[in-house]
């Protein structure tokens, strides 16, 4: 049967059937956006959140770049020339000064690279030691951060998921740890620590890194996780109540995998901005452990070490505390100022 | 379709959950007390009641999502008990949830969603016959192949629901428990995702138990209907049966309040009002659950709880007066 036209008014010669790449081009499918896109384009926005995050960039990579050039090293103390007796010109050089036979060379019109933050009492380039103290520094923090992810988010999710005894018994060890005044067990923790791993790894690549590290380290995975895996189990005791889980379970799926493939991908946000906010707090663990000695070993700097160290000539050289005290809080600062930026970029519940 | 060998068969089956009334005191309630019934094999079963009588219950014990704590369910003629079997039972045997917003993972693709069920029983040996199954069930249920690299907050509800029943043909069921699977969508969409299950069970030989509190919805896609109140099965028979020969009191009521679409029968059609409210199944009546709202309550029925007999072949029914009343 043919079709009625449906007015004489129109004329239909105007209108022609849409070709196949006409087609295409009407149906276009709009670029799936992920949660995590969603959350960098909001971050990216936040004006606070991005420049705080380009000061870390710098921070960082400026501590694993600068070293590699720097003419200077950390532990080279520039007196001590072998066969020669210690000159005694290059220790506690102030910013822009230098030592007695460089000054020679520049008078032979030779050109010495300028120590920019002077040296320290044993004749270091002390610029490069800030360098270096906050490579140490950072890197204490992203550790420990995530050894306490890695340990908070396993332990919160079992607690979480399975319920019942199981979390009875784990929060209860949590409320046993969070009971203990934290300082007073970080400085005996790490005294006993430094005492029994010496001889332990003695001998192995371990040695390098230094007994007093990894003590901290140790602490940290004895002690931080608390928090992180009470928050955890939190976000788990609300998220298995969905019905996405049930119908996991109505699967056939286990407890390892509906945490993996379920709980964990869903509370991703929250754990991605307490790590954030956990490295700060790991730097000024560091740094408080090492003012006390209990940090770092002796040629290698960190940033609280160096502190430490600068109060003996406090009134002599002030920019010498001056210098690590402001990296400090500078990483600090930027990282718990890019960590609430993380927060509300991807925490849901803050949305507009 | 159907013959008569049953799938499923429930015996007995309670489900009671403890409820902490005090600080140490806690009571059970009986969300599920004592139900029997059979489902046979490629037909469907529709379950109806209102809110809170254990509708939602009884599917998911028989899945085991919920440990019965007391009765047999048995699947084939064979008994599910062990872990073994319920693994085992569960490649059988699957479910369609009645939200499909919140019942489909957020952070996961549509792929990912459907292919699930796979991943978890090792069904797939290569990524590439993975894909392809999943394909194949996105094609089942009427989804186009592009929208598998999607998320599921990207879909419609009747989308997400043809999500999630892909989701349940993962496996290759017989037996579906369809969880209020339309009651979260439109009319409109209700229409193509019912027939979608019918054409369904005609391609695949599934048998369904159909969840549901909308009567219309369920005498379209069920065999048999059985009644539920307050954790009581009240009577069960075929779906023309029922809809016509109502023994049970509720069921009387309960059917009465079907609308009718042609204004002139609605106006003949009596509408049975019950009194009062549902009773809390923490303190349930005794005897007849359904005495305290009953029209035709009498003595025996607050002494002895009615047994759940056949009055005609196939049409069973929990009342004590069932005889006297429909004379």
């Amino acid at each position: 049967m043919k079709k009625k036209r449906f007015t004489f008014h129109v004329d239909l010669d105007m209108f022609n059937p849409a070709s196949e790449k006409d087609k295409e081009y009407m149906v276009q499918m709009r670029e799936s956006s992920t949660f995590f896109k969603d959350g960098v384009k909001r971050l990216y926005k936040n004006k606070i959140a991005f420049v705080s995050f380009l000061v870390i960039v710098i921070i960082a990579v400026s501590s694993i770049v600068i070293p590699a050039f720097w003419p200077y090293s950390y532990e080279n103390q520039l007196g001590v020339q072998p066969g020669k007796p210690v000159d005694a010109s290059y220790n506690n050089l102030k910013p822009f000064e230098y030592g007695r036979t460089e000054q020679m060379k520049i008078d032979g019109g030779e050109k010495v690279f300028p120590h920019l933050f002077g040296t320290d009492s044993a004749g270091r380039d002390y610029f490069i030691r800030v360098v270096y103290g906050t490579r140490v520094s950072l890197a204490v923090g992203l550790f420990a951060s995530i050894i306490v992810l890695i340990i908070g988010t396993l332990i919160g999710s079992i607690s979480g998921y399975f319920g019942g005894k199981v979390d009875l018994i784990i929060m209860r060890i949590v409320d046993i740890i969070y009971s203990l005044p934290d300082m007073l067990m970080v400085i005996l923790l790490s005294a006993v620590f430094k005492l029994t791993l010496t001889p332990v790894i003695a001998g192995t690549p371990l040695e390098k890194i230094g007994a007093n590290i990894i003590s901290l380290f140790l602490v940290f995975a004895l002690l931080y996780w608390v928090s992180m895996s009470r928050l955890i189990r939190g976000q788990i005791l609300s998220l298995r109540e969905q019905e996405y889980v049930l119908s996991a379970q109505a699967t056939g799926a286990k407890g390892s995998w509906i945490i993996r493939k379920h709980l964990i991908p869903n509370c991703i946000s929250v754990v991605i901005i307490s790590a954030a906010l956990q490295i700060p707090s790991a730097i000024f663990t560091e740094s408080y452990l090492s003012f006390l000695g209990l940090g770092v070993n002796a040629p290698m700097p960190s940033l609280g070490s160096l502190a430490s160290e600068a109060l003996n000539g406090l009134s002599s050289y002030p920019y010498r505390l001056v210098i690590p005290a402001v990296v400090i809080s500078l990483i600090v600062l930027s990282l718990n100022l890019f960590g609430d930026g993380l927060r509300d970029a991807f925490d849901p519940k803050l949305n507009n | 379709m159907a013959d008569n060998k049953p799938i499923i068969e429930v015996k007995n089956l309670k489900e009671y959950f403890n409820i902490n009334t005090g600080l140490f005191r806690s009571k059970p309630l009986k969300a599920v007390d004592d139900i029997s019934f059979s489902i046979n094999k490629g037909e469907t079963l529709g379950l109806v009641g209102e809110s809170g009588c254990g509708k939602t219950t009884v599917g998911r014990t028989i899945l085991h999502l919920y440990n019965p704590t007391a009765g047999e369910i048995f699947y084939d003629g064979k008994l599910i008990k062990s872990k073994a079997d319920i693994r085992e039972f569960r490649k059988k045997a699957t479910m369609v949830f009645q939200d499909p917003y919140s019942s489909l993972n957020p952070r996961m693709t549509v792929s990912d969603i459907i292919g699930e069920p796979l991943d978890v029983h090792k069904l797939c040996s290569s990524k590439k016959e993975r894909q392809e199954r999943i394909l194949e069930l996105m094609d089942y249920v009427g989804l186009n192949s592009e929208h598998a690299a999607r998320y599921a907050h990207e879909f419609s509800g009747g989308q997400r629901q043809r999500i999630g029943i892909a989701r349940a043909l993962a496996v290759n069921p017989d037996f579906i428990v369809c969880d209020e699977p339309v009651s979260a969508l439109d009319v409109s969409i209700q229409a193509q995702v019912i027939n979608m299950f019918d054409e369904l069970q005609e391609k695949l030989g599934l048998t369904y138990l159909f969840i549901a509190h909308d009567l219309l919805v369920v005498r379209h896609i069920s065999d048999r209907i059985a009644v539920m109140y307050l954790g009581h099965m009240v009577e069960l028979a075929s779906a023309g049966e029922i809809y016509d020969h109502p023994l049970h009191p509720y069921s009387k009521s309960l059917l009465s309040a079907v609308p009718v679409p042609d204004p002139k029968a609605a106006r003949a059609n009596k509408r049975i009002v019950l009194s009062g409210d549902i009773p809390s199944p923490l303190n349930a009546p005794s005897g007849c659950p359904f005495r305290t709202r009953c029209a035709y309550a009498c003595d025996r029925c607050a002494e002895s709880m009615p047994e759940f007999k056949e009055v005609s072949p196939g049409h069973f029914v929990a009342c004590h007066r069932a005889d006297e009343i429909n004379g």
